[in-house]
């Protein structure tokens, strides 16, 4: 166990590494120029020449990017904005608030939208899928099944506003989605998110409703589930103590796929509803040709699937005697 | 939907008879091409305490006839007629929790590939404890101390320990013989067998039929064991029924189907063994043709297109008539052919070989 999470580890900073170096050179690649953007419209070279320096932009490219990533665990030193301890991520060129701490601030929004969504598209996606399975062929099951094709093709940025449309501004039954602090209020959190929840897990659990009917219908054919009704073993329990581990299997690898996905989607559904999460950060960035800012963004997402990946790799590892971690 | 006739109540008491009698059984499949006539009006016997070999080609009926007694056809999709009784119990229509009851206490089952029917998920000493605990009502202590018991008797060293390994930390022999273990945990009347060596290798497989045996002797266990191969019943049945097609073709006792086989079929089966006395030179003699389509299966005797004899019969019986086995009880056989006929042919078949 313990190799397996430092291998683990040691390929993950690999990959956090080359993400980092693919994004600072792809923002190169593009045309436009910060600094220029930095320094305004009107603006004489000499100006435009400082703020290069200031900015740290006159270094070679991998000098500049050596400087961007010791900073992350040494902290660094920055003439224009003062010093930036450790994990330093840099200025925002656009806002010159330091990065990391911008990001800490919007973090627990993206993280409460993803987690939740999660929580949402495992549980109901599943329990749907195993009813299905359950009842194959019976009406429920029909229900269940094309009910998730409806789902998977209802967008975010359509079912989003119809939502709010209905159940904050007709009926008036949930509050106008927002963030409020888990730590502040959990129950104000947790209503206030629940429509971006369900919005975000709709496409997702219609999905899972359809692997966990038919990965439990193969697995309900293996010769093992025949084995424990040979020996007496009841048809729920055999269901749920049988089949239903290895139908978890897959579900657990492609969840951890999709994670990135839900990251993705997390950020469209910050646009919807207005959140301000990590999503509305990046995209500014974006706008705003915010290098350190979208650095940043990048890196801590990509962090965040990384270390989630671990994460269903040992839960794998507990579901499956088979898997060994070492 | 299950259409089931008998000719008495499920669960009803009959005077004393066989220990498993088989009636009249037919077992059909809808598919989406058809019906699959999977079992047509097969009827055996078999005493407490004796060991019956179902021979066949796959297909042929023997293991859907073994899932049909233990009751583990997806009703749904299955017609079942006739009757099946276990020591005066009538199995076919009796309710889910009757046969839960059965399964794995009274009548146990070890399938052929040990690898894919033990849980992947569950650890060895956990699957054959929970078998004990369901119909003994023993603790998880008790359960546990029974598995080490029973893998100690099949013969898997430091049983202690590896009550607590998992299927895949078992070799293929290992697994036959936890699955063996399993299945002999409640101390079940009848055990069914199906193709219990054909994934072994030839070493294991012998290890395996002599622990069949042993265990038979020690506990009494009647066993009905399933397999193409006419050597292991050779070794191991008292009793043979061959089967073709979904039909009994032959009955007897294991010396009388093999030294003296009566079916033609029979006969294709012995002839397509190799022989350790015969030259190495000399070709196998195979059934000729394929097994027959059993969504369509050949009018009259299902095995005349592949027979060599149906113009002895004369009339054109063998093509719209199906035999049924006689005599009805001893060595019996379901063709046309008269003894002499057969006589004639064996004495035939002997010159051409000598």
């Amino acid at each position: 166990m313990t190799s397996f999470l430092v291998r683990r580890v040691v390929g993950a900073i690999v990959i956090l590494i080359l993400i980092s170096l693919i994004t600072f050179y792809l923002f190169y690649a593009v045309p436009r120029d910060p600094a220029r953007a930095f320094c305004g419209k009107i603006c004489p070279p000499e100006t435009l020449e400082l703020v290069r320096h200031n900015l740290g932009m006159d270094k070679p490219l991998f000098v500049q990017y050596w400087l961007w990533l010791s900073a992350i665990f040494v902290g660094r030193d920055f003439t224009q904005f003062g010093p930036c301890p450790a994990p330093c991520l840099g200025y925002s060129f656009a806002t010159q608030q330091p990065v990391f701490s911008a990001i800490v601030d919007r973090f627990p929004v993206t993280l409460s939208l993803t987690l939740g969504a999660s929580v949402v598209i495992l549980s109901f996606g599943i329990l749907t899928g195993m009813l299905a399975a359950w009842k194959v062929g019976q009406p429920l099951d029909k229900i269940a099944s094309s009910s998730s094709v409806i789902g998977a093709s209802l967008q975010i940025y359509f079912v989003g506003p119809l939502v709010v449309f209905f159940l904050v501004d007709t009926l008036g039954l949930l509050p106008r989605p927002s963030y409020v602090p888990f730590t502040e209020d959990p129950l104000t959190w947790f209503v206030h998110l629940l429509i971006p929840w369900v919005v975000l897990s709709i496409i997702f659990t219609a999905n899972y409703t359809r692997m966990t009917r038919s990965q439990m219908l193969e697995q309900l054919a293996e010769d093992y589930v025949r084995t424990a009704r040979a020996k007496g073993m009841s048809g729920r329990s055999v269901f749920f103590r049988f089949a239903w581990r290895g139908a978890m299997i897959p579900i657990i690898t492609i969840f951890g796929v999709d994670l990135a996905t839900l990251l993705g989607g997390a950020i469209i559904t910050e646009q919807t509803f207005t959140l301000h999460g990590i999503g509305e950060l990046a995209v500014r960035a974006v706008q705003n040709t915010d290098l350190p800012m979208l650095l940043g963004v990048t890196v801590v997402g990509a962090a965040a699937i990384v270390i989630l990946n671990i994460v269903v790799d040992v839960l794998y590892a507990f579901i499956d005697p088979r898997v060994r971690l070492n | 939907m299950t259409t089931v006739s008998w000719s008495s109540e499920p669960g009803t008491s009959r005077g004393p008879g066989p220990f498993l009698s088989v009636r009249d059984l037919s077992v059909r499949f809808s598919t989406e091409d058809g019906v699959v006539h999977a079992v047509d009006g097969l009827s055996f016997d078999v005493e407490k305490g004796t060991t019956l070999g179902i021979v066949g080609e796959s297909g042929s009926g023997k293991s859907v006839t073994n899932l049909t007694i233990l009751g583990l056809h997806d009703p749904a999709h299955t017609e079942i007629d006739g009757e099946i009784w276990l020591e005066g119990q009538e199995l076919v229509g009796a309710d889910a929790s009757a046969l839960e009851k059965l399964r794995g206490n009274r009548v146990a089952m070890i399938f052929q590939d040990p690898l894919t029917s033990l849980s992947p998920f569950h650890t060895i000493g956990r699957q054959i404890g929970e078998v004990y605990r369901k119909h003994k009502g023993a603790s998880k202590k008790e359960a546990r101390d029974r598995a080490i018991e029973m893998l100690e008797r099949v013969g898997i060293p430091q049983p202690a320990t590896r009550v607590d390994h998992y299927p895949h930390e078992f070799s293929g022999g290992m697994r036959q013989r936890a699955m063996i273990a399993m299945a002999l945990v409640c101390d079940p009347d009848l055990l069914i067998a199906d193709e219990p060596t054909t994934a072994l290798d030839v070493t294991v497989q012998a290890q395996i039929l002599d622990l069949l045996k042993d265990l038979q002797e020690q506990f009494g266990t009647t066993i009905i064991l399933i397999t193409h191969d006419l050597g292991v019943v050779a070794n191991t049945a008292d009793n043979v029924l061959v089967m073709y097609a979904g039909r009994a073709a032959e009955r007897g006792t294991v010396r009388e189907v093999l030294s003296k086989p009566s079916h033609p079929y029979t006969w294709g089966l012995l002839s397509s063994m190799p022989r350790l006395t015969s030259s190495v030179d000399v070709p196998l003699t195979p059934v000729r043709g394929a097994p027959p389509s059993l969504l369509n299966p050949p009018a009259g005797c299902a095995f005349h297109p592949r027979c060599d004899f149906p113009q002895l019969v004369g009339s054109d019986l063998c093509f719209t008539q199906r035999p049924d086995i006689s005599p009805e009880n001893g060595h019996g056989d379901a063709c046309y052919l008269t003894l002499q006929q057969k006589r004639d042919i064996r004495t035939g078949d002997t010159e051409e070989q000598a």
